[in-house]
């Protein structure tokens, strides 16, 4: 993606506030969205006809986008092998790739990246940070192949949902960390189906906004994981002090 | 002041000028399509017709609801969230079904499924809370699978055909006014076929009616689909002709419990379908699991109401639970409801497609509780039917009306 990683790395949420107007046809509801300014196109479309179709036309011209940029990289599996495909479309949306045994590879503000991982097609990929990505359910199908993946972030990703972790199972053999944090669109329902990875290790599942109730979801999955360290809300999040359970810095008014 | 207002409102550009009183409550006077019943059947049907058609605007569709509640992204509105839980499907099977369950894997697989079958071993592994005796193998799917809120996609779908531009009203199809002709079949017979011209709607608690000219009907009535059926005149002639052969859909009440049980199975449990027939699945994060269990013909409930028969769980739904998993033997029942099956009594398969007879009225029903899954299957079939004459994307011929009448039963290699 084009714009910086900084701009990205402020949530889902924030995100789609900020890109407003023509560019949101349908955002996730949020307190504020009720409240908003209605631009003049929403205005116009309730009295003409011709605007509310240009307006449809935008949005379905904004999925087909982002299915494009999830398109599968088949042509290329066949010529470079799967790790190199799989490492050439986690660039190009703009997250990092770690070959075995190699450094990070990560592309810089204007979204460009070294070509040499082109000739590695026998070393596998060990490690993928794919923050803040547009990776979807289509998408994941590049990422899958990647057989001796260890390691899979896929934090604040907007549009990684119940759907996409249900395909997880085939990285059961090797993910031994797996980060979920911030990703707006997990529930607790796609949680349950991480059951199949049995040599995870590590699992990030804080703040997921989808998730009704954290603690408890996170018993339960530390329940169907016996073997992983699961990384969750901290406990006392919600919990107002008291008045007179108040640090005990404070002088007591009355001396015994 | 008010109905001075609305009379003026009547009068003004884009509303419906009628002289006497004001109708902006009934259906419209024409519909090329008149859909009967706003069930997800309908609603698809609807979706797939504003889709599939040549030019934006070209179809007319009216969906007539009796009792009223990526593709799917309307502007301005907030996505559908279907509460998919992607958890998988468990079938077992005994020694006797075990040769079936292994074709039907090996046929989803052929279409692309990701199922798998597991023997009793592996599945007492991967599940410790179930008890595999007299289990001889087990499916489950392992992507792409699962259950998900119908109440939600229902709601999804009527907004998003709504966004379309299709028309729904409330109301009662009581009559069916058709016009007839002779014609002859090579053999030199004569046949009798039939066009349905107009529908009357009856309004909601009110004698008040509206004739809705149409150029096609599809009956999407679900349980009911059989009396509708019936007020088109078919069934009506001798039996063992076409004429004579009747719709064969009829409403059949299912219940389903919902209970609670502390130790139960955790939070990977998929939908588990036991040998004996009886289901159960996970429902939220509070040990609480819903099921049921479909009865045999002998001892099939009185569809005339929806009063739950609470026995029906004790005797027959709990034995089968408790030997399957053992820590149900403790489960409390919290909540039980009752719905009707759209139940096709010829084979228990659906009925899409047009009647020979009465050329105009299609099918889109009798799926004896499996309507939801094929929803959106069934209407581009139906849509693609209306508009093209012809089956283009996936073949329904099987699925005709006309097996009712040559007896050929459409049978399902299903074990439940």
């Amino acid at each position: 993606m084009a714009a910086p990683r900084a701009f990205l790395r402020l949530g889902a949420r924030e995100w789609n506030a900020r890109a407003r107007g023509i560019h949101s046809m349908s955002e996730p509801v949020t307190p504020d969205s009720s409240r908003k300014k209605r631009t003049l196109l929403q205005f116009l479309s309730d009295y003409f006809h011709d605007i509310h179709a240009l307006r449809e036309y935008l949005l379905r011209k904004q999925i087909l986008k982002g299915n494009r940029k999830n398109r599968s990289f088949a042509d290329i599996q066949e010529k470079y092998g799967p790790y190199v495909t799989g490492a050439l479309f986690i660039l190009k949306q703009g997250g990092a790739v770690k070959f075995q045994d190699k450094e990070w590879i990560r592309p810089n503000e204007r979204g460009h990246f070294p070509t040499e991982f082109l000739e590695f097609r026998k070393v596998p990929v060990e490690a993928v940070d794919a923050s803040g990505c547009a990776i979807n359910y289509q998408g994941m199908s590049n990422l899958l192949p990647l057989k001796e993946l260890r390691f899979l972030s896929l934090q604040c990703c907007p549009n990684v949902d119940d759907w996409c972790l249900s395909r997880l199972y085939l990285l059961a053999d090797s993910l031994q960390e797996l980060s979920l944090a911030g990703c707006p669109q997990v529930s607790e329902r796609g949680l349950a189906c991480l059951h199949h990875l049995q040599n995870l290790r590590r699992l990030d599942i804080s703040d997921l906004p989808a998730v009704s109730h954290p603690g408890l979801t996170q018993i339960l999955v530390e329940e169907m994981l016996p073997h992983c360290e699961v990384l969750g809300t901290d406990w006392a999040q919600g919990l107002k002090l008291e008045p007179d359970q108040q640090p005990q810095n404070t002088p007591s008014p009355v001396s015994p | 002041m008010s109905e001075f207002k609305k009379k003026i409102e009547c009068i003004l550009p884009g509303k419906q000028w009628e002289e006497l009183y004001d109708t902006s409550h009934l259906p419209p006077k024409q519909s090329d399509v008149v859909i009967v019943g706003g069930g997800i059947l309908g609603l698809s049907v609807a979706f797939w017709l504003k889709k599939l058609e040549s030019r934006r605007g070209a179809i007319r569709v009216l969906v007539v609801e009796q009792d009223h509640t990526e593709h799917l992204a309307v502007v301005d509105a907030p996505l559908v969230d279907l509460r998919y839980n992607p958890s998988g499907c468990l079938l077992l099977a005994s020694e006797k079904d075990a040769a079936t369950l292994e074709n039907n894997v090996k046929m989803q697989r052929q279409e692309g499924a990701k199922v798998c079958l597991i023997s009793p071993e592996q599945l007492q592994n991967k599940f410790p809370w179930i008890n595999t005796e007299g289990v001889a193998l087990a499916s489950y799917g392992m992507e792409d699978e699962g259950w998900f809120d119908a109440w939600s996609l229902l709601q999804g779908l009527r907004r998003k055909v709504q966004s379309m531009g299709v028309l729904l009203y409330q109301g009662e199809v009581t009559r069916f006014i058709t016009s007839s002709g002779q014609m002859q079949t090579p053999s030199g017979e004569q046949v009798v076929l039939r066009r349905i011209n107009e529908v009357h709607v009856k309004m909601d608690k009110s004698l008040e009616y509206q004739p809705v000219e149409c150029a096609a009907v599809i009956n999407a009535a679900g349980p009911w689909s059989g009396q509708v059926a019936e007020l088109a005149g078919i069934g009506k002639g001798l039996p063992g002709t076409l004429q004579g052969t009747k719709l064969p859909v009829e409403p059949r009440k299912r219940y389903v419990h919902l209970w609670h049980c502390p130790q139960g199975p955790g939070l990977e449990t998929p939908l588990v379908a036991d040998i004996s027939g009886v289901y159960f699945r996970r429902e939220g994060l509070g040990s609480n699991y819903l099921g049921g269990y479909s009865p045999t013909e002998e001892e099939e409930p009185d569809p005339t109401n929806l009063e739950v028969d609470h026995d029906f769980f004790q005797n027959k739904v709990w034995p089968h639970l408790a030997q399957r998993v053992p820590s149900f033997k403790t489960l409390k029942v919290q909540r039980s409801w009752a719905g009707y099956y759209d139940y096709n009594t010829f084979d228990q398969n659906g009925v899409v497609g047009p009647h020979p007879l009465v050329v105009n009225m299609y099918f889109a029903t009798g799926f004896s509780g499996h309507g939801l899954q094929h929803a959106p299957g069934i209407g581009r079939a139906v849509a693609e039917m209306v508009l093209d004459g012809q089956f283009n994307t996936i073949d329904m011929s099987p699925f005709l009306f006309t097996r009712f009448y040559l007896g050929e039963k459409l049978q399902a290699y299903n074990i439940l």
